[in-house]
């Protein structure tokens, strides 16, 4: 393989891996804090419960996620050494104020895992918001370098050299906000359908009308609140990147779509895979004058196309499909998670039926799926560039070679750490099941 | 001026996270090796000091290499190219350390082979870490053509560089013990301390020693850092004299009944001597970053960059800093927690 190819297969696959855990990491205190605040509402021993176990589950996500962060952090300058330049020169401030964000995290995990029985509740609640907040925040800090990569501001490159460094114009460049809020919202997605997945396997494999069905059940309508609330906020936010992506990286959204010819009144082609021999989309499903109304809120709104740029610039075709999967994802989370919370609320069934609880269940891996495609959609779309059309993937890599074994040793150590962290997780909470949970709280409270 | 603060405070983390990291990694390495000893708590001691902090000291590192690209990202690029090899090989380590090492609190049926493999990984880590240093010295370093490249067969066969591995080893063994020695005292468990204080009083010689092999193959290897370091010879056995002031620590009597020594006036003064021995060390190193390519000067970041960045540390650190206290005063002050009784360690 071509070096660019494997670097860039390196530290995709790290990400790749990061992305799982971290996601989990960020969207799993959101539910933690839920849990626990439902408790301080309801009395219901339950939700205590719930944050309980979910905060085990969630010390052994970080077990993963923190070293796949840190191997991230530090992989990136191993590996994109000239990118690392410019973004050291211009872009420092997300990364410094990220080491914060950890810090904050990493200080109150603690305080709520190990000084839980010495602290008063209040301030185990605080303690789970600095986690919360930390984690919300490394998210936010490490999207901004990606919208920096998109929409790059706060500097010029003249002669190869790096002049007129304003530092915060970078931080706040034109898709920050709007890329933050997408990616932050979309982190609940999978808090919320994580527990869903594991409640409703759970509800499968017990009697229903029992106590522990009862458990999972309120477990399950929890997450799916918050899942489907989330999901909602992340199509609306996910619809004005599209339109940042119309401002700022027309080829991108013409990538996405599978435009060729540059027009007003264009389509929206859901569905299908790109063909650059006769310039269209195949067997995709076209909806009139959409695509415009979409990219400028009017039908006339003159949409550019891939001919427009020259082929060298084009992002890789197949992001079209990679763009209709997340969004086809996003979609079907929100539609099922109104349908469960509509079954029990307002036709006020007891008990969801199994085919239901399967889907509920497919739903967690699909929403880690989701976020994947959308990370892989946003970052090779934005190809040939590291830096859009100011720095090359090609003049970002590293000269040193030896990268294919490194490639198959970390393949090698996440499939380790990936596999344990299962079977540690699937070790503990066998050991450790709901009932015995519930009992011995029980009995402590009589 | 602004150069010579950005080093001060990379200097600073390189100091800080070389002792929090060395604390860490000895740490996870001697609660492997009492494993099987459950009479003298050796092992619960250590683990009562990991497991809250050891999150915590892997911030430092992620801090301390984002302050070199923030700070000198020029001299970042240099460093990233070189360091590929054995940066990776530090990072397949320190990700199998982490989670085996979380892991192993967790699935209590496998404690065993999840510590042997935590504390192995960990006790080479700062061997590799600590190799930055001979190579930023400039002998394995080749530059063709603009393009840095690391020699990696003539490091493996320098003299020098397995001094630094060997001290790098030695003193992670040396602060850890001490570190643990005075959280025993404060724990109330006897035992525990008398381990941890043997432990001290045997590697303390031997990383002075390792210390002084450092020096010798510099001599031959790098003499340019060492014309400098003598000549803050003076600073130098000051060092030496806060090593002995805190081995002696360790002999005196103690105002605590039972226990022989003063553990923490030892940490004290081990800190103060790695920290003036580092400091000679790094005023030697300026100001060459890489030696001879790359200088402080000719990395350094865009100063409005720098200055936006020092606000955020004078701003991000004293926003956490009571953060750190609150942290402090539950696990390293907290009788309750240092005198737990029951096994609740995980």
């Amino acid at each position: 393989m071509e070096h660019l190819i494997i670097a860039r297969s390196l530290f995709g696959t790290t990400m790749a891996v990061h992305i799982i855990f971290a996601t989990i990491g960020v969207g799993l205190p959101m539910m933690i804090l839920t849990a626990e605040l439902l408790y301080q509402k309801t009395k219901d021993i339950d939700y205590s419960i719930m944050a309980k176990r979910w905060t085990k589950a969630f010390a052994i996500i970080l077990g993963v996620s923190i070293p796949t962060g840190t191997i991230a952090g530090l992989q990136i300058t191993l590996l994109w050494p000239g990118f690392m330049k410019v973004i050291g020169t211009v872009m420092a401030l997300p990364f410094q104020i990220e080491i914060y964000a950890f810090f904050l995290e990493a200080l109150f995990m603690s305080i709520y895992v190990y000084a839980a029985d010495r602290i008063s509740p209040w301030m185990r609640n605080v303690s789970l918001l600095f986690v919360a907040l930390g984690g919300l925040a490394s998210a936010v800090l490490i999207t901004n370098v990606h919208a920096f990569e998109g929409t790059p501001a706060g500097f010029d490159i003249k002669n190869g050299k790096i002049v007129n460094v304003d530092p915060w114009a970078a931080f706040f460049n034109p898709s920050f906000g709007i890329n933050a809020i997408h990616v932050a919202v979309s982190a609940y997605i999978v808090g919320g359908f994580i527990v869903a997945m594991v409640a409703a396997y759970k509800m499968l494999k017990s009697e229903s009308g029992t106590i522990v069905y009862k458990f999972h059940q309120k477990a399950l309508m929890v997450s799916l609140i918050v899942g489907g609330l989330f999901s909602l906020f992340t199509a609306l936010s996910g619809h004005e990147t599209a339109q940042s992506l119309y401002k700022y990286q027309p080829e991108k959204l013409a990538g996405a779509e599978g435009l060729f010819k540059t027009q007003a009144y264009a389509p929206l082609t859901i569905g299908g895979y790109t063909d650059v021999k006769t310039e269209s989309v195949k067997w995709g499903i076209e909806v009139p004058w959409a695509l415009s109304f979409l990219a400028g809120n009017r039908f006339d709104t003159v949409v550019k196309g891939l001919n427009d740029f020259p082929q060298k610039y084009w992002p890789p075709l197949f992001i079209h499909t990679l763009f209709n999967a997340m969004v086809g994802i996003g979609m079907f989370l929100l539609f099922i998670a109104v349908f469960g919370f509509f079954w029990k609320k307002i036709l006020k069934r007891d008990l969801f039926p199994k085919w239901l609880l399967w889907v509920y269940v497919a739903c967690g891996p699909l929403s880690i799926l989701g976020i994947e495609f959308g990370w892989i959609f946003a970052c090779t779309g934005r190809q040939p560039w590291t830096i859009y059309r100011k720095l090359s993937t090609a003049d970002s890599v590293t000269t040193a070679g030896n990268l294919g074994i490194l490639f198959i040793l970390f393949v090698a150590i996440y499939i380790v750490l990936a596999v344990t962290a299962i079977l540690v997780l699937l070790y503990y909470f066998k050991r450790n099941p709901v009932l015995e949970d519930i009992n011995r709280t029980e009995q402590k409270n009589v | 001026m602004d150069v010579y603060l950005a080093i001060t405070i990379l200097w600073g983390f390189v100091f800080i996270y070389s002792i929090m990291g060395t604390m860490d990694f000895g740490a996870g390495f001697w609660s492997m090796l009492y494993i099987n000893r459950t009479k003298t708590k050796a092992t619960n001691i250590a683990n009562r000091y990991l497991s809250p902090t050891w999150e915590v000291t892997n911030t430092f590192i992620v801090a301390l290499v984002v302050a070199i690209y923030s700070l000198f990202p020029k001299a970042a690029f240099t460093l990233g190219t070189i360091l590929l090899i054995p940066g990776s090989m530090i990072l397949l380590l320190l990700s199998v350390r982490s989670a085996f090492l979380v892991f192993s609190h967790i699935a209590e049926g496998y404690k065993k082979p999840l510590t042997y493999i935590s504390g192995i990984c960990g006790i080479l880590i700062p061997g590799l870490l600590i190799s930055v240093l001979p190579i930023t010295h400039g002998n394995f370093v080749a530059f063709s053509n603009g393009r840095p490249q690391l020699k990696l067969a003539s490091l493996f066969s320098s003299m020098n560089e397995y001094a630094f591995f060997m001290f790098a080893i030695s003193s992670t063994l040396f602060l850890s013990s001490l570190l643990l020695a005075d959280y025993s005292k404060a724990s109330n468990e006897k035992d525990a301390y008398n381990t941890y204080r043997r432990d001290a009083l045997i590697m303390g010689p031997i990383s002075l020693i390792t210390a002084i092999l450092i020096i010798i193959t510099l001599k031959s290897e790098g003499r340019w850092i060492y014309d400098k370091m003598m000549q803050n010879f003076p600073l130098l056995i000051l060092s030496v004299f806060f090593f002995i002031a805190g081995f002696v620590g360790l002999l005196v009597p103690s105002f605590k009944p039972g226990y022989q020594g003063m553990p923490r006036l030892s940490v004290i003064a081990a800190t103060l001597q790695y920290m003036i021995a580092s400091y000679v060390y790094g005023y030697a190193h300026l100001p060459y970053i890489i030696y001879p390519e790359v200088t402080i000067h000719s990395s350094f970041t865009d100063p409005n960059s720098f200055r936006a960045v020092f606000v955020t540390y004078i701003v991000g650190f004293t926003m956490l800093f009571p953060g750190f206290i609150y942290f402090w005063s539950l696990f390293m002050n907290d009788k309750r927690y240092l005198r737990k009784k029951t096994k609740v360690d995980n």
